[in-house]
Order: structure tokens, then C-alpha cells, then sequence
């Protein structure tokens, strides 16, 4: 980052392309701050605007207006007020649609009042001729004293016009305002606040008095000042009623003489597609049937690459093991390094298709729908039409879920919805499922063509949704959590989805995933690795225990060998931790190798599938090429002489993982968001005690 | 087929305000919910979903046709 990049914050009303936009100027130039901790709000990109320059973009979360209601839209205000040289933006690029230019143009023309250069970006121009929308551009950019740019971020037509824009205008002095909100409201009054400090504009100075939202840069005297200002909430809240409707009327006197619609061209598209997308019948039904085939293709698309990956890393374990020199390091490499790797790289077909469907959905404006089909019902269970994208979400990822509420303005909605995010089957229990019902569910095909494994999947989803209603009711009925319900959703334009901007989130989230929750993983694989190699006095004798006891004498060389390896395995420090609490899972049907799995999964449930892996390729011996699988359904169970991974076992193991917390990631992200340890804590023992009496009364019932 | 009144505009939340609800705008109420809530308005170009209870705080004068 040279001192010479130009800084631009992109900003628009949500639906606008502004992410098309961004997306256009950066291609694959462009980053986003990882979980957990650092801010993921910001996507930040470089775009080269000409042979010698280059501009930082920084996209910010779609709004309204300034004036923020909800999390996201707070930190737009906090980025433009800022004052440090280093954050605050040099070109401001508004992202407009062309069809709902009036209501882009309020936010507009709050942010040109900041007197901060700032650019008109008018999107999907493509669409003018056909919706009979005509501007007279010339005119248009005398009105608003300031440059426009007309685009179409889809078709990729306009962007070196914007280019060449941003480097005309970040040279430009201080912007002048748009709207005097002083002379037209109360004179006096703001003439008194303009008076408190010359550093900013009187709008600035606004904003901080009626968002009370101050930047670090404004003195403890000027702050007093402005507070003085706050005294009179209803006269506040009066002028800021005010000020919105004489910026529309600024705005319609604009829109008179430059923006001409000739209604007779406009088609009902959208209102026959609302009529089937919102009927009370069809829409509930053609709902459920997106979810269907969302989560049929999940499991069928993905299994054939997630087995591929499986067998090609068993095959590099043994390859590496095989062709290393034996010590430490091939062994740290072979059971612990490449297994740990393989179980995050497993992941990515199903969370990229996963994403695949949601960016689509949201894409196309569907989800606006669902939004507004579901908000009663969810509102009975004190949640948000809204929070059905986090709901849906989760069976991705709970952490982008649970960021995603920060569109709902309700706090208890909000909060409900962040504690209950974690019932959703999120990908890192596919996994856990995947394997345990391919052990113990048939592969049959019922009806000629529903998968019967597929079919028990999905009731897993059903359970996790299920429970996450239900959970919402109780926590609705007992939670005094007071906050104001407000509910407005946009519902945009049907658009058919943009290639490169679905492209652009699946790689986005995939890769958030990779290397948040990734780099747990593979970590957590190292530490087991070594657990399960090293241990106390019994562990380092276990070759002479094995060989000296009589009961061994008749074994062949092979089976001694691996007689050796489970003593080990035994002793080693995982063994004893999985011992100590077999007492207390042995009711639900598990031993202690199990319980290990369950001990590293609280960091993290994808780690079961890895933890095992890791267990038995330690017992196994050295020339074992078979993959997890093959071993899990090998595995006895010592007391009964049967197979380990039985049915009642594998569905109270699936049962136990639908309930329980387990991910540290999570965990930090609801205490972010929350701001306090105490709802993670719940989250994490109410969790875990469902999970116990659930699959402990699932084993008894079954077995 | 309707239009605000003149009267709702302290009774209309900041957000509407800016999202288009003004008073004198014509409004249209598209869709009414599955559930009868909410209800899928557009006005002034802008489509919305807002709650009845919000919504029952503005009141709408018939247009004269």
C-alpha cells in the first residue's frame, strides 16, 4: 500500500450492484478480514486505475441513509467520520440503481453534506431503454454539483469511466455542500452548533449530536459542547423529520427536470413472479422444495469428490510414510500433519455448494421473499422474518450466520437468533453424519429415486431446524430482554444472478472458512498427534508388556504388532484422558476411543471424522492403506464381540452432535457480537446437558 | 390505492421517512402476507415489507379517483 493510492469507499442502498461494482474495479485483488477477532465487515480491494496508479476500495455495508438502525449501517457512519488521515476516504463513490434513483439520491445527498468528494455512480443503465427511463446526464450533473457516471456493473460497461473519475475528483478541494439543512430548518440553531468547531461540517457536527456517535478526534471541550445539543431529544428527532423531507424535496425538483419514466413501457414481470413467489400455498411450497434440493445436491454433488479427497489423502499418508525415513517427523507428518490437512480440504464441496445456493438466492432477490413469507411464524417464536437467512446460512456456517443478523434491529430478536444459529446443521456436522450414516443407513434408493441416506440427512436438518424453533420459543417466553421490534424489508427487482458475483462469494466464504476455522483444525491435529504418540510409564514399556504377557505367546507377528500399538494407544495421554470419562459417556453407548473424539470436538465437531482417523491410523499398521471409513466399520466393540458403530450407537452420536456446541469459533464470534461472556457460556452448558440427555435417551431407547 | 396523510409524519419512524414514506406520497399496498402480516407496500417507487402494527400508524387517505 503506497502513500500515493487513492482511498475510496463505495457506498449505495442494498440491491444496488454495489458489489457488481466492486467486484468489476478489484477482480480477484481483494481481501476480507478473517474470524475470529479482526473485522470482517470491511472488504477492502486494490484497483489499478491507471498504468501509475492504483486505489484502495473499501466496500461498505449496504444502507438507507446514514442515520443507522442496525450494526452494519453503524459502521458506515464511523467510517466517514472519521477524521485520520489514514482511514478517511479521499473519493466517496455513491452506488445508485437507476430505477429507484429518488430514494439512492437521499443517501446521496447526505453524503455529499460530509464535503468530502464524492461521486454519483448510476448502476444498471442497461435496464433504461427498457423500463422507459430517460436522464438528462449534463443537466443532472450541474443540479447536484458533482460528477456522474452511468454503468452497468454486470456487463462490465461504464468501469473505466469510473476509473478515470476517481482520478480526476480525489485532486478536487473541499466538495460544497448539497443541501443547506441550516437555512431551511432553524437558522439559530444551527448556526449555534456550526459555531462549536471549524474542523468540521455542519453536517458532521450533526450527525455526531444526533447518532451520538463521536469520533476520536473531536476534543473533550467540543464534545461537551455538542452534548448540550442532545437536551432536547423530541426537538432532535423533530428536525431530523424535517431534514429528510426537505432532502426529498430538494431531490424531486432535481428528478423534475432530469429524470423522465414513460410508465407505458413498464412490464408486471416482478408482479406475477411476486404472485407465485409470495402465494400462500405455492410460495410456502415451492420454499420447501428449494430447501429439498438444496440439500439433496449437497449430499449427492459432494460425495464423490469429498470420497476422492479422503482416499487421496490416505494414499499421501502412506506414500510419505513408506518413502521418509522412519522417526518423529515422518510420523508427525503422516498421522498428524497430512490427516489434519485432509480433514479441512473434505470440507470445501459441501460448503461451496452450500454458498453456491445462498449467494443464488440472494442473488436473485428470492430471499427478499422468504423474508417477508416468514416473518409472522417467526415472530411467534420471538425471531425476524430476517433471521431465516441467518437460519439458512447456518447449515453452512454458523459464524457468517450469526454476523448476518446484524441486519435485524431488534436486539432480542437479534440475540434469539445468534443463541439459537447453532442448532442449524452446519457443514462441520456433515462430516459427523456422512460417515456414521454411511455406516449404519443402507445405501437403497426408496420410491425409485429419493436417496435413503440422503432422506436421513435431511431429517437431521429438519431436527436442527426444529430444535432451533423450539429453542427460540422457550428463550421468547423467559427472556426480559426489553428493545423495540421494527421491521422494514426492500423488496428488489427479480434479477437473474451475475456469474462473477456468485463466483466471488463462494470463494469469499469457502476461503473464510479455510483458514478461520482451518487453521483449529490443523492445529488441534498436531497437539492429538502428539497426545496419542507420547504418554507416561506403561506407554514406553508397552512392547515389553505385550510380549512378555502369556496370553500373547500363540499370536502371530502381525497381530502382535498391533496388540503393541493399542497398549500404546491406550497409555498414551489421549488414551487417558478418553479413559477418564469413559464412565460418564458409556451410558450413551461410547468407549473411550470415541470419548477422545469427543474431548477435541469441543474445539471444533469436524474434528471427530480426523481424531478417529488419526486414532486408528496410530493403532493401524504401518502399510494400512484403508481410508477412515473402512476402518470405522472394522472397529469392535471389546465387551460384545460385535461391530462398534452400531445403529443405536451411530444415531445417538448423531444425536449428540446435532445438540452440542462444539466450536470454539463460534463461541468467540456470539461473545463478540454480544459483547459479553455471559450468552456463549449458555450456549455452551445448555447446549451440552440437551446433548447428553438426548443421546443418552436415544442408545437406552434403541439398544 | 392510497396516500399518506399529512398528519402521520411524527408518527412515521425516521426510516420509512427516508426509505420514501412521506407524507402526501401515494401508496400501494401490493401483497398482503400469507398470515395477513406484513404487508408488501410500494411507495414512491420503493417496495417494501413492513409490519401492520407499523403500518398502523400512518394513516392513508383514500385518493379521490
Amino acid at each position: 500500500m503506497s502513500k500515493k493510492d487513492i482511498k475510496v469507499a463505495l457506498i449505495g442502498n442494498p440491491n444496488t450492484g454495489k458489489t457488481s461494482l466492486f467486484n468489476q474495479l478489484t477482480g480477484l485483488n481483494q481481501k476480507v478480514g478473517n474470524y475470529p477477532g479482526v473485522t470482517v465487515d470491511k472488504k477492502q480491494g486494490v484497483s489499478k486505475l491507471s498504468s501509475t496508479q492504483n486505489a484502495i476500495i473499501t466496500d461498505l455495508p449496504g444502507t438507507y441513509s446514514i442515520n443507522p438502525t442496525s450494526i452494519d449501517e453503524t459502521i458506515v457512519l464511523k467510517s466517514l467520520l472519521k477524521k485520520d488521515i489514514k482511514e478517511s476516504p479521499d473519493v466517496i463513490l455513491v452506488v445508485a440503481d437507476v430505477e429507484n434513483l429518488k430514494r439512492n439520491l437521499l443517501l446521496f445527498s447526505q453524503i455529499k453534506d460530509l464535503e468530502i468528494p464524492t461521486v454519483l455512480v448510476i448502476n444498471m443503465v442497461d435496464q433504461m431503454h427498457r423500463k422507459g427511463i430517460s436522464i438528462d446526464l449534463s443537466l443532472l450533473k450541474k443540479e447536484l454539483n458533482t460528477e456522474v457516471v452511468l454503468i452497468s456493473a454486470r456487463k462490465n460497461e461504464g468501469i473505466n469511466d469510473v476509473k478515470a473519475t476517481i482520478i480526476r475528483c480525489h485532486v478536487a478541494a473541499k466538495a460544497s455542500p448539497l443541501c443547506g439543512i441550516d437555512h431551511k430548518i432553524d437558522p439559530d440553531y444551527f448556526a449555534k452548533l456550526k459555531e462549536i468547531s471549524p474542523n468540521y461540517s455542519l453536517y458532521e457536527l450533526w450527525l455526531m449530536v444526533t447518532q451520538n456517535n463521536f469520533p476520536d478526534s473531536v476534543t473533550k471541550e467540543e464534545k461537551e459542547k455538542l452534548l448540550a445539543f442532545k437536551q432536547d431529544i423530541s426537538k432532535l428527532k423533530k428536525y431530523q423529520h424535517k431534514e429528510t423531507i426537505y432532502r426529498y424535496q430538494e431531490i424531486n425538483k432535481i428528478l423534475n427536470k432530469t429524470y423522465i419514466v414513460d410508465k407505458s413501457k413498464a412490464t408486471d414481470l416482478r408482479g406475477k413472479l411476486d404472485r407465485i413467489f409470495t402465494h400462500k400455498i405455492f410460495g410456502y411450497f415451492l420454499f420447501f422444495l428449494i430447501l429439498l434440493v438444496i440439500f439433496q445436491s449437497v449430499f449427492d454433488w459432494a460425495s464423490f469428490p469429498m470420497d476422492l479427497i479422503d482416499v487421496a489423502f490416505a494414499e499421501l499418508s502412506s506414500i510419505v510414510k513408506s518413502n521418509l525415513p522412519t522417526g518423529v517427523l515422518t510420523d508427525l507428518l503422516a498421522e498428524g500433519i497430512i490427516p489434519g490437512i485432509g480433514g479441512v480440504i473434505i470440507f470445501i464441496p459441501q460448503i461451496a455448494i452450500l454458498f453456491l445456493f445462498i449467494a443464488i438466492l440472494e442473488e436473485t432477490g428470492y430471499m427478499s421473499r422468504v423474508v417477508f413469507l416468514m416473518d409472522k411464524i417467526m415472530r411467534r417464536f420471538g425471531m425476524n422474518g430476517k433471521s431465516v437467512i441467518p437460519l439458512i446460512s447456518g447449515t453452512a456456517c454458523a459464524i457468517p450466520a450469526i454476523m448476518a443478523t446484524r441486519t435485524i434491529s431488534s436486539w432480542k430478536e437479534r440475540l434469539i437468533t445468534i443463541l439459537v444459529t447453532p442448532f442449524t446443521t452446519c457443514s462441520a456436522r456433515l462430516p459427523v453424519y456422512a460417515i456414521l450414516i454411511a455406516l449404519i443407513i443402507p445405501d437403497k434408493k426408496i420410491f425409485g429415486f429419493l436417496n435413503l441416506q440422503g432422506l436421513v440427512l435431511l431429517s437431521l436438518y429438519a431436527l436442527g431446524f426444529a430444535t432451533a424453533i423450539l429453542a427460540a420459543y422457550i428463550l421468547h417466553k423467559t427472556l426480559k430482554v426489553k428493545s423495540k421490534s421494527f421491521f422494514v424489508v426492500e423488496m428488489p427487482n427479480y434479477k437473474l444472478p451475475s456469474f462473477k458475483n456468485v463466483f466471488f462469494e463462494v470463494i469469499e466464504k469457502t476461503k473464510a472458512f479455510i483458514f478461520g476455522a482451518g487453521k483449529i483444525i490443523l492445529a488441534l491435529s498436531i497437539v492429538l498427534w502428539f497426545l496419542a504418540s507420547n504418554g507416561g510409564s506403561s506407554f514406553d514399556n508397552a512392547e515389553k508388556l505385550v510380549v512378555e504377557n502369556v496370553e500373547n505367546y500363540n499370536l502371530n507377528d502381525d497381530e502382535l504388532q498391533q496388540k503393541i500399538a493399542s497398549v500404546k494407544l491406550e497409555n498414551s495421554y489421549i488414551g487417558i484422558m478418553g479413559k477418564s470419562i469413559e464412565p460418564i459417556i458409556k451410558p450413551l453407548g461410547y468407549d473411550w476411543k470415541i470419548g477422545i473424539a469427543l474431548i477435541t470436538s469441543f474445539a471444533a465437531r469436524e474434528v471427530f471424522v480426523g481424531t478417529l482417523a488419526t486414532i486408528y491410523s496410530v493403532e493401524a499398521d504401518d502399510d494400512d492403506t484403508s481410508t477412515i471409513k473402512e476402518k470405522m466399520a472394522s472397529e469392535i466393540n471389546v465387551d460384545t464381540g460385535k461391530k462398534r458403530f452400531n445403529f443405536p450407537v451411530g444415531m445417538s452420536l448423531m444425536v449428540f452432535y446435532a445438540f452440542a456446541m462444539q466450536c470454539m469459533a463460534t463461541l468467540a464470534i456470539v461473545k463478540r457480537e454480544t459483547k459479553t461472556w455471559k450468552w456463549p457460556l449458555i450456549q455452551l452448558f445448555g447446549m451440552a446437558l440437551l446433548a447428553y440427555v438426548s443421546a443418552f435417551l436415544t442408545y437406552q431407547i434403541l439398544s | 390505492m392510497g396516500y399518506i396523510s399529512e398528519e402521520s409524519l411524527d408518527f412515521i419512524p425516521l426510516k420509512l421517512l427516508e426509505m420514501g414514506c412521506l407524507p402526501g406520497a401515494e401508496v400501494e399496498l401490493v401483497q398482503i402476507a400469507p398470515l395477513t402480516d406484513p404487508l408488501y407496500i410500494c411507495v414512491n417507487g420503493s417496495h417494501l415489507a413492513i409490519r401492520k402494527d407499523t403500518a398502523s400508524q400512518i394513516q392513508i387517505l383514500k385518493s379521490e379517483i
